[in-house]
């Protein structure tokens, strides 16, 4: 089956904004993507025919959005292929690791130990730097290759009977690199260790079957899978979520509250203290079913296809190198290059006025640009809605600052 | 156009290059990162005993905008004590429009950065180096 990118982009409204009088050419997914009308219409109709908060409330708006944030959480679900009740609704994957780290943190002894990676995202180390602070635990880093992968040939090295959790990126937000999953749960089985992934750069590319990953736990963000801000999830096996204590304290994650003690409600409550992200939670849910709906075979045939067209037109143009694997396999649409001579902040301000909207710098990934001794780079990444003009435009602007800036 | 921002005198201010590498003996080094956008800036002089730049030297791993800073900055600081590089900084922030009244050279030659709101603290990072170093 073709797959029909006009009918794609037609969804989404901001692609016809004009800017300068440029199109916009939004290559920028990876840090935020951009939102369909079926996400922004239901955010819409909540706040229009059923604003009230969640749970408490009698009245029939509250009713409304009560079923309409549980159905975002079965929407979300059938998304994940886990049970609605494993599904905790947080302000984001950055809230969803610093959950885990703090609740399944508290279960860890001074001296167990975590394994990560190189190439995480801060907000996938940092968070566990804190449990250390708090609780002794101690960390160790997978190594990364050359072409930008997490080097699974040093788990043998790393994984020790010590290793309670292993936490790693599903995708690189920098390289693209997909995670060999089945590799990192094999061998953390070995030894007991319990399998976390990042999956911000994952989910916005298609529906998930957790289980059959083997895995624990799983984070991601609405903002980068074309839903509201503020809004994130956590799947956690049950028997994980059970044994977890509460990360925030409040209402609606309590069973009983005394003045002389309190007692928790079962997940995901637990794990949703206050009042949470109704509407974001509700255009999220919209976003798991519009992703759903898509023809993943054929979009990500389609993004593959604009990652090897920017290689291939950046390889035509002297001095720029990739960062991340030279091939298609095993890897998702983000690309990270470098132009020789010119800081990647100015290679992206170029482009900004070809109105090709990209991320230039650390992308919150410090340790691999450590790792490679760069200042950063420029990462193009990719959604189902781009097309060749998006590709071609960008490639236009980067021989541009070749041409002008060194 | 970027073209606009990347005018010819602050691609010459980077390309110049003026003090860039390190002293063989400072009196006095700093380093400045910005967490923003990871630009970092480290910043060798030696102070005579009246409290004057005798030498310095910059190393930058950042920007376009940031190597010109260092560049026009290293240019005009010999001989200038902490209060005179104050002066200059504001010298900059006038030319970039945080400050009212006209720059001099060479800062003014920072004006197009004016409409560059996120790319103004890549200008001011080397000063916050130099301070950081003089303090």
């Amino acid at each position: 089956m073709s797959f029909d990118i006009v009918a794609v982009r037609r969804q989404f409204p901001i692609l016809s904004e004009i800017i300068d009088g440029r199109p916009i050419h939004y290559l920028d997914n990876g840090a935020s993507a951009q939102t369909p009308l079926d996400v922004i219409n239901a955010v819409r109709t909540y706040e229009t025919t059923g604003r009230a908060n969640v749970l408490r409330g009698v009245h029939r708006l509250a009713e409304r959005a009560t079923e309409a944030y549980e159905n975002a959480r079965v929407e979300v679900a059938k998304f994940l292929g886990v049970q609605p009740m494993e599904v905790v609704f947080t302000g984001g994957c950055t809230a969803a690791i610093n959950l885990v780290a703090y609740s399944y943190g508290q279960l860890l002894k001074p001296g167990d130990r975590i394994l990560l990676s190189e190439l995480e995202h801060h907000s996938n180390i940092v968070p566990w730097q804190l449990l250390r602070q708090r609780s002794g635990i101690e960390l160790d880093m997978l190594p990364v290759t050359l072409d930008g992968r997490i080097d699974l040939t040093a788990l043998p090295r790393l994984l020790t009977n010590k290793t309670k959790l292993v936490s790693l990126a599903h995708v690189s937000n920098v390289t693209g690199a997909l995670l060999d999953v089945r590799a990192v749960v094999e061998a953390a089985r070995v030894v007991g260790a319990k399998v976390m992934l990042d999956g911000a750069q994952r989910a916005p590319h298609g529906p998930l079957d957790l289980p059959a990953l083997g895995i624990d736990f799983y984070a991601f963000a609405g903002h980068k899978a074309y839903g509201p801000n503020g809004i994130g999830v956590l799947w956690a096996k049950p028997e994980l979520l059970e044994a977890m204590p509460p990360f925030h304290g409040g209402g609606s994650m309590i069973g009983r509250v005394t003045l002389a003690e309190t007692t928790w409600a079962p997940p995901p409550r637990r794990f949703e203290a206050g009042t949470p992200p109704i509407g974001p939670a509700i255009g999220l849910g919209a976003a798991c079913q519009w992703m759903a709906a898509l023809d993943w075979s054929a979009a990500h045939d389609h993004e593959m296809a604009l990652v090897q067209r920017l290689m291939d037109g950046l390889q035509e143009i002297d001095g720029t190198r990739l960062l991340g694997p030279a091939s298609l396999q095993n890897r998702y649409p983000v690309v990270s290059f470098m132009l020789d001579g010119v800081h990647p902040h100015d290679v992206a301000q170029t482009l900004d006025s070809f109105g090709v909207a990209v991320r230039a710098g650390h992308h919150c990934a410090q340790p691999l640009m450590d790792r490679f001794d760069l200042d950063g780079t420029t990462r193009a990444s990719m959604a189902p809605y781009n097309d060749n003009d998006d590709i071609d435009a960008l490639l236009a602007g980067v021989r541009h600052a070749a041409k002008t800036l060194r | 156009m970027s073209d606009q921002l990347y005018q010819e005198r602050i691609v010459a201010l980077a390309k110049a290059r003026t003090g860039a590498g390190k002293l063989p003996s400072p009196t006095k080094s700093a380093r400045r990162d910005n967490p923003l956008c990871g630009d970092r800036v480290t910043i060798d002089v030696t102070v005579d005993g009246n409290g004057k730049i005798a030498e310095i030297a910059h190393q930058v791993r950042g920007c376009l905008l940031c190597q010109a800073s260092a560049s026009a900055l290293a240019s005009v600081a010999v001989g200038r004590d902490a209060a005179s590089i104050v002066d200059l900084r504001h010298d900059a922030e006038r030319a970039i429009g945080r400050e009212s009244g006209e720059a001099h050279e060479p800062f003014a030659a920072f004006a197009p950065v004016r409409d560059y709101k996120s790319r103004q603290e890549c200008v001011l990072l080397p000063f916050e180096a130099l301070q950081d170093a003089l303090s």
